[in-house]
């Protein structure tokens, strides 16, 4: 079971590395966005550090849910994830092993990166490591609940409009309590009550999307 | 027992459930407009002013009745999708994929005339109020399965897929509303509660039943016809919708 997990997690991770350019795209998408907003509502610091903790967690979801339209795709048009279900394998290993290497490859980055974003939109330290921490609890749950999407918009001419539409009010619970960490932390109280109520939501992704995600593979592929 | 269980799945049968709707839906449709004629009448004309408010409260007639059933929908159509997809009933698929549109049209009406009442009483069309933007999520949640299910051709794809999606979402509105909620008490970003209304003269009780009822009556009729304009989408192929497009011809 667990060697199933590691052999598709890290078969998902060398078939990245072998196309980097298009591994690093997320994140680049992450900074240009991130980019836009001093330009949109003026350089003014005092307003930036304001909605700093918000455009950084709006633009990793964005990211997120931008990169998740290739989560399925190329197995599915190679036919390599017919025969994974074929395989007699359990699917929803698969399907976590594959949620997993998705978060890897854009999650994470996004987390290391945040905290220099949240720098230049003027976040003193203290809110960077909530920042950092609340991105480190939450895209994990933006992965798996994405990854549902993408099984279900798999093959779909407008797959990629649609996973954002579907994925975006599922996920606002990440977001409120991502950006609300920060808040609190600001606010002089503790981000404790945030960090286990992202916490939550990820034990409880982590345990119903994978299954949710195999039964509509199972779906899509019929 | 057997013959209770015969009697329960009967008009899970598209043929026979075409004949009902299509029996019952004008009764339908006399119902919702006498139950609104009756309601908007007592509503705009019997029930007091609002000592507040003026009469601008009276939208509370159309708002509150449409915000119920767009949330009572919502939970028929996942529970409908749910039952489509796991006893593969096509006749459960069809009826959720009717009821779509109409709660989606509800939870507009309660957002549009939400915003109509929030003008003369808060003075502002829209606050990010915690019950306000769970009622637009929810929009969203419509929408995407909308979205969702007409974009995938093949029937019975697109039924399953919704049907997961709509469990997906019955799942995350209780988890969405408590965290808006919260939400809403962090950012400290509306002050005017909702839920401090004060006490309701009993004529506009009467009116928002009646409102009420005439919705469902309404909801019920437009499903059934919307219900069976898919049936016969769905099952041109077979003999009983031949005959009957053979005898419209005639007639």
């Amino acid at each position: 079971m667990s060697d199933l997990f590691i052999a598709v997690y890290a078969r998902d991770l060398r078939l990245a590395m072998r196309r980097r350019i298009e591994a690093m795209l997320p994140i680049v998408f992450f900074i240009v966005a991130a980019s836009l907003f001093p330009l949109g509502v003026g350089p003014e610091p005092q307003m930036l550090q304001q909605i700093a903790p918000g455009v950084v967690w709006v633009c990793a979801l964005l990211a997120t849910m931008l990169s998740l339209t290739s989560l399925y795709a190329s197995d599915y048009a190679d036919g390599s994830l017919e025969q994974m279900l074929l395989s007699g394998e359990s699917a929803v290993i698969v399907a976590a092993a594959k949620a997993a290497a998705h978060w890897t490859l854009t999650g994470l980055p996004l987390v290391v990166c945040a905290p220099l974003f949240g720098l230049l939109l003027g976040m003193d330290s203290a809110s960077l490591a909530v920042l950092t921490l609340s991105l480190l609890l939450g895209t994990p749950t933006l992965s798996l609940l994405g990854s549902v999407g993408a099984a279900l918009t798999l093959g779909l001419r407008s797959a990629g409009m649609l996973i954002v539409l579907l994925v975006l009010p599922l996920s606002i619970p990440a977001l409120i309590f991502g950006t609300g960490a920060v808040v609190a932390v600001e606010g002089g109280q503790s981000a404790m009550a945030h960090y286990s109520i992202l916490g939550a939501l990820l034990i409880l992704t982590a345990l119903t999307a994978p299954p949710a995600t195999a039964a509509a593979l199972r779906i899509s592929l019929e | 027992m057997s013959a209770e269980r015969i009697h329960w799945f009967t008009f899970a049968a598209p043929s026979r459930f075409y004949a009902l709707a299509g029996a019952v839906a004008p009764w339908l449709w006399v119902a919702a407009a006498a139950l609104a004629a009756a309601g908007l009448y007592i509503g705009f004309f019997v029930a007091p002013t609002d000592a507040q408010q003026g009469d601008a409260y009276r939208i509370i007639f159309i708002h509150v009745p449409a915000a119920w059933m767009s949330m009572v929908i919502y939970m028929a159509m996942a529970g409908w999708a749910a039952v489509g997809w796991m006893l593969n009933a096509r006749m459960a698929s069809m009826l959720a994929r009717a009821l779509a549109p109409t709660g989606a049209i509800f939870t507009f009406i309660a957002l549009w005339t939400g915003a109509f009442w929030g003008k003369p009483a808060w003075g502002t069309w829209w606050v990010w109020d915690a019950r306000l933007t769970s009622e637009l999520i929810l929009l969203f949640l419509y929408l995407g399965y909308i979205a969702l299910t007409e974009a995938i051709d093949d029937v019975r794809r697109a039924d399953k897929a919704g049907a997961l999606l709509a469990i997906v979402g019955a799942v995350n509105v209780p988890i969405i509303y408590f965290s808006v909620r919260w939400w809403n008490t962090l950012h400290q970003g509306a002050t005017i509660s909702m839920t401090a209304a004060p006490k309701m003269a009993s004529t506009m009780l009467t009116a928002m039943l009646l409102m009420t009822f005439a919705f469902w009556a309404y909801a019920f009729a437009v499903v059934f016809v919307r219900a069976r304009a898919i049936v016969l989408e769905r099952e041109s192929h077979a003999d009983w919708v031949r005959a009957l497009a053979h005898k419209e011809q005639i007639a």
